[in-house]
């Protein structure tokens, strides 16, 4: 099974890098592990070619901050439905599938990873609560890497938003 | 009744744009503006910060255009540094930036011809808007969409080999560049499984243009016409004419091609360049001060590039180029549309240059940096994939940053946009009481020409679709439509 976490925001706006520092994290946690079957990836944003690095997996979890009213962090299920916006500079996950399988003939399950962020300025470093959801996200995704199926076939384990 | 129309984007973070079309009586259009709600915070945060953060910092600046701001902000560091303007640089250093700047301006041109500006050409500008989109593309031409994907992959990659990682890259440091290129690197570039070797991308990018071309000859005065209008032109220019895109003078044109800005050292911008603030909109407006307020603004990026050049220094792009002044006999081109034309110009020019670096031993070898006495002072300038971009820092004793000053591409091309898009309303939004998708598509035409980066001159991140409303004369919202 070929499983890519891709976190994506901009560290250099705070609580924007959430997922980023998710994503490093358990890329870390996973090398000493020595799980295999992972690919660990981060950007500023999506974009198109995201397409065709997601073509060739089972699995995609994305990562990303949220201003959602949301608690800590949630998942949900990508659904290729995203559109591109007016100077199409980002894509949205949703937007990164229906390519991919416009493209590519290829529907890997997708799901996004919100955390919740509340800091959006000029500076490094994630907010203190923002951190927290941080923590919270990073204990409960080593618990879905362990167990992907979990992700995979959408068990009642997984947390949703 | 006289009224109003406002097209405004909706952002995550600080900072949006919107635009304002203001009719008379009889529902013509009398005043168009292009509003870019700027936030400047940039320039303050970097004060105080010792000066070789910044080509770190800076890529905070924007996720989309981050190796420009990268590279810019190291040629101004090499001033710091002793180490020159620009000519002074180890072979190695200079050939890697310059290696990394062209795969940026690739994915980026690429990007924005194959998935921005395609939709209204395959299926014109007024087409059902369900149709007329990348996934319609994708669906009719597939493989223009495939290869759109893959060059942007090629060129992400190229960066990543020069510059180290996507994220906040270091490639570029005061006075040089940090690493060689690979032999791996190398050889997966210029003989790579097809499609990511380099003989693919100049076979794609030669296709692309030649699918422009014969798109245009069927549709000439569309695009001729579609926010025509004559400006003045700036770039920098390699000293002896030729287009170069990360390093040269400055020079500007005007619309019959007279040099109004000669080739100046751009380390002297401020003698020559001034930002008019103005109270609509916090975005300045850039001007060349000999010309004044009402004459002096100018376009900046591959149209104004290709006014001011005299050739180009590769020979499939110089043939290309060649073609092109034809169609103006040798003057520069006004025409808003052209700028798609001139980018996939620059987009094959890319590709021919990065071959050519591939192949140079300097990458692979030579010493890295250059060191020198250290200066108080340093100016960056290259041209980004939109325009010429400005950096300027000041340090002091501490070598800690004490100015800082940055005009993106979009900022020099406000003013040619905000005459885009009056040429748009007049054209297309006289007489009419309500905002119809092709009418606000016709807008937004006319603004992708320049491909703005919103996010840069907001100094926001991701989000920027448009929002269109109509006012009437008591400033009361009668219609309003959002991308």
């Amino acid at each position: 099974m070929q499983i890519l976490i891709y976190g994506y925001g901009n560290p250099g706006r705070q609580d924007d890098g959430l997922g980023i520092a998710l994503v490093d994290r358990l890329e870390e946690w996973a090398s000493e592990k020595e799980l295999v079957g992972f690919e660990f990836e981060n950007n500023y944003q999506l974009n198109i070619e995201d397409s065709e690095a997601i073509s060739n997996k089972d699995l995609v979890i994305f990562a990303d901050a949220s201003e959602e009213e949301i608690d800590d962090f949630c998942l949900s299920v990508v659904d290729g439905k995203g559109k591109l916006s007016f100077t199409t500079h980002s894509a949205s996950p949703g937007y990164i599938v229906k390519l991919c399988k416009e493209l590519f003939q290829k529907e890997p399950h997708v799901l996004l990873l919100h955390i919740k962020g509340y800091e959006w300025e000029f500076r490094e470093g994630i907010s203190d609560r923002a951190k927290e959801n941080l923590d919270k996200a990073f204990v409960y995704m080593k618990k879905v890497l362990e167990h992907p199926e979990i992700a995979l076939e959408s068990k009642e384990e997984l947390k949703t938003c | 009744m006289s009224q109003k129309i406002t097209i405004e984007p909706v952002t995550r973070v600080e900072g949006h744009g919107k635009v304002t079309i203001h009719l008379d009586d009889n529902n013509n259009v009398t005043e168009s503006r292009f509003h870019i709600v700027e936030f400047r915070g940039f320039e303050r945060f970097v004060q105080g910060r010792p000066y070789w953060e910044a080509p770190v910092l800076v890529q905070r600046l924007c996720g989309i255009c981050p190796v420009s701001h990268h590279l810019a902000a190291a040629k101004a560091l090499d001033m710091l540094v002793g180490a020159g303007t620009g000519d002074g640089l180890t072979p190695t250093g200079e050939k890697m930036r310059r290696l990394m700047h062209f795969g940026q301006i690739f994915q980026s041109h690429a990007l924005h011809f194959f998935h921005l500006v395609s939709p209204d050409l395959l299926f014109g500008i007024d087409a059902d808007p369900a149709i007329r989109n990348v996934i319609g593309v994708v669906l009719e031409h597939k493989d223009l969409a495939v290869q759109g994907v893959m060059m942007r992959k090629f060129g992400q990659e190229i960066i990543r080999a020069t510059a180290g990682k996507k994220i906040h890259g270091t490639g570029a440091i005061p006075g040089g560049i940090n690493k060689h290129l690979s032999p791996e690197d190398k050889e997966a570039f210029l003989n790579g499984p097809d499609p990511l070797n380099i003989d693919q991308m100049l076979a794609w990018s030669q296709g692309v243009l030649d699918f422009f071309k014969d798109y245009y000859s069927k549709n000439k005065s569309f695009i001729d016409e579609f926010a025509s209008f004559p400006s003045n032109h700036l770039s920098l220019v390699r000293k002896d004419g030729a287009l170069d895109l990360y390093h040269g003078v400055l020079r500007a044109v005007d619309s019959e091609g007279n040099k109004i800005l000669n080739d100046v050292d751009y380390q002297d911008y401020e003698q020559y360049i001034e930002e008019e603030v103005r109270s609509w909109s916090y975005m300045k407006f850039p001007y060349l001060k000999s010309l004044g307020k009402e004459k002096g603004w100018y376009r900046v990026g591959p149209l104004a590039r290709l006014n001011t050049c005299e050739f180009i220094p590769s020979p499939l792009a110089q043939a290309e180029f060649e073609q092109y002044k034809a169609l103006t006999n040798g003057k520069p081109n006004n025409s808003c549309l052209h700028f798609h034309y001139a980018r996939l110009i620059e987009l094959l020019h890319s590709a021919e240059m990065m071959k050519e670096l591939l192949n140079d031993p300097d990458l692979m070898e030579g010493e890295l940096v250059t060191k020198g006495s250290k200066a108080y002072k340093g100016i960056g300038l290259l041209e980004a994939p939109r325009g010429t971009l400005f950096h300027h820092y000041e340090i002091n004793e501490l070598d800690q940053i004490t100015k800082a000053n940055l005009i993106v591409s979009t900022t020099n091309n406000n003013e040619p946009m905000n005459q885009s898009v009056n040429s748009v309303a007049h054209s297309w939004m006289d007489g009419k009481l309500e905002i119809t998708e092709p009418m606000m598509n016709a807008v937004e035409v006319a603004i992708r020409a320049y491909d703005p980066c919103l996010s840069c001159a907001t100094h926001a991140l991701g989000k920027m679709p448009l929002e269109v409303s109509l006012y009437d004369a008591n400033n009361k919202l009668i219609d309003r439509k959002r991308s």
